[in-house]
């Protein structure tokens, strides 16, 4: 579901990892080979609109980025040492491998275990998705500046860290996918935005997070939580056109239209979901795809499956507890057995610390008593949650659901 | 997720940087350097700053079309910020964890506060 974009732009960020992969396997030296393929990657931008294409791109890249290698090289201090190595190898063949490995591998190696989350996902954007630092500094919100020292001190660290540049084992992979499934997803969540702005200079997270996550599942057909995690992508950007309202407001999933979201996705992930769950050993994602399934195959918000979502939600609970899980499942209890007894869940669920205090209590709270006809208390925690929001689009909508249902005890002192 | 670690100083903190040996002072500037450092290593670092006294502080007033800007020192303030580390890390536990290593932490002069973002999850 990637968004078509002009010109060489999508070929250039498909041909990105398959270069660095040669590169790497080559040559050795990942941080090196990476800086060289954003050269060739910015000189093919730059060249190829208006001389045309290549008649082997991938070819032209890996000459391009090589020549740039080897300069890089030149101008090091052990420049004899390196160059009679280069030629070297530059003169054996370079073994066929097939592309796919080199996906994983980078994949993997970005993913590295040494690296902070914020790390990973940078690296991951860049290595794999081939984005430039001003793209990836646009999607993650930060200066320019920090995320040309991220990519540097993080390719420093795998480096120091002796990493090699090789597909994981299989037990590798066992105790590793789980990070770099966390990192997709973190990805998705982050382009997940609802903000307005302009649209053209944003690179589209989203869609790289389901390309990224799409070319694993078909490196890794037989893992459950990869298509879990597919699936749940799909189902949850079929519903980005009905999310919000032109002016950016936030739309509930209960007031959406329907009819605006993207039926193929829906379906694609839907048949995913099922399929998956039939085959594979069961996980959170999975899970949360399946939910997302059942809300998306309501005609409307009255149609909703809501026992198989508490059902799911019971699961998930068992599964991978934790505070949104818990606040999902009491609206999902609200919504089966109505307000009153979503109440009680709430009150009960925060007795768990690791609910008490957080910051989305009020919000369902708020809903709640609003389902159960108290206009003034669910007004009040609307305004409280709309204070403990994390986001704006969020806050704005917290703060016109608590006006909509009467004034503030300021407004009135007023 | 981003952070703001906020340093606030007060009246009490300048009274017990005084008493402070040469080599304690020293040791206070060089565990910001080395969180700094660390922070940048892992990634984490958005940016950090120290800030000025408030008294080089001034305020701007900008009302139909004119600007007004008046020095400080403005009405009593019990603390003021003296500065701060923009972060950008996993989850709210490590935020709490770097501003454990800040060492104005020793005197209870150090908040965390989360940035509000963009993007949302469906309700």
């Amino acid at each position: 579901m990637s968004s078509p974009r002009p010109g060489v732009e999508p070929l250039l960020r498909e041909l990105a990892p398959q270069v660095l992969g040669v590169l790497v396997r080559r040559h050795g030296q990942f941080d090196l080979c990476e800086d060289a393929v954003q050269e060739a990657l910015l000189a093919a931008a730059t060249q190829w609109p208006a001389s045309g294409l290549p008649a082997n791109p991938a070819g032209w890249l890996i000459t391009t980025a090589s020549r740039r290698l080897v300069e890089t090289w030149r101008s090091e201090v052990a420049r004899q040492r390196r160059e009679q190595n280069y030629v070297l190898e530059a003169s054996s063949p370079v073994s066929p491998a097939p592309a796919d490995d080199d996906g994983l591998a980078l994949l993997f190696l970005c993913c590295h275990p040494t690296l902070a989350v914020p790390s990973q996902v940078t690296l991951t954007l860049r290595a794999l998705g081939g984005l430039s630092t001003a793209e990836i500094a646009r999607g993650l919100l930060l200066p320019e500046p920090t995320v040309a020292q991220r990519i540097s001190r993080a390719k420093a660290r795998i480096k120091a860290a002796g990493a090699q540049f090789r597909a994981p084992t299989e037990a590798e992979r066992d105790r590793r996918l789980p990070a770099v499934t966390r990192v997709l997803y973190l990805i998705f969540n982050e382009g997940y935005t609802t903000s307005s702005g302009p649209a053209l200079q944003r690179v589209e997270l989203t869609a790289e997070a389901i390309r990224l996550t799409r070319q694993l599942r078909q490196r890794l057909p037989g893992e459950g939580e990869v298509a879990g995690l597919l699936a749940l992508m799909l189902l949850t950007d079929a519903r980005r056109a009905a999310r919000t309202r032109p002016d950016g407001a936030l739309v509930p999933l209960a007031e959406q239209d329907r009819r605006r979201w993207d039926a193929a996705a829906v379906r694609e992930g839907t048949e995913l979901i099922t399929r998956t769950l039939a085959e594979a050993p069961i996980g959170p994602y999975q899970l949360q795809a399946a939910i997302a399934a059942v809300h998306d195959e309501a005609a409307c918000a009255q149609d909703t499956d809501w026992p198989q979502i508490l059902a799911l939600y019971d699961l998930l609970a068992a599964l991978a507890p934790g505070p949104m899980v818990s606040l999902n499942r009491v609206v999902a209890i609200a919504m089966t057995r109505g307000p009153a007894a979503g109440l009680k869940a709430l009150a009960a669920a925060e007795a768990d610390p690791a609910l008490a205090g957080h910051q989305r209590v009020p919000a369902v709270r708020a809903h709640l008593l609003e389902m159960a006809g108290d206009r003034q208390s669910a007004a009040g925690h609307y305004r409280l949650a709309a204070q403990r929001a994390l986001n704006l689009p969020e806050q704005r909508y917290l703060s016109m659901r608590a006006d909509a249902l009467g004034p503030s005890d300021d407004a009135a002192a007023d | 997720m981003k952070y703001m670690i906020l340093i606030q100083s007060n009246r009490h903190f300048h009274e017990r940087w005084e008493k402070l040996s040469d080599t304690e002072r020293e040791e206070f500037g060089r565990r910001h350097y080395t969180l700094n450092d660390e922070l940048a290593d892992s990634g984490e670092l958005v940016i950090s700053a120290a800030l000025g006294d408030p008294s080089l502080s001034k305020r701007v007033t900008a009302r139909d079309g004119q600007t007004m800007t008046t020095d400080g020192p403005f009405a009593e303030v019990k603390e003021h910020l003296a500065g701060f580390y923009l972060v950008d890390c996993d989850t709210e536990e490590r935020a709490l964890a770097i501003a454990a290593q800040v060492p104005d932490a020793v005197w209870g002069l150090v908040e965390v506060r989360p940035i509000l973002d963009r993007s949302g999850e469906d309700m």
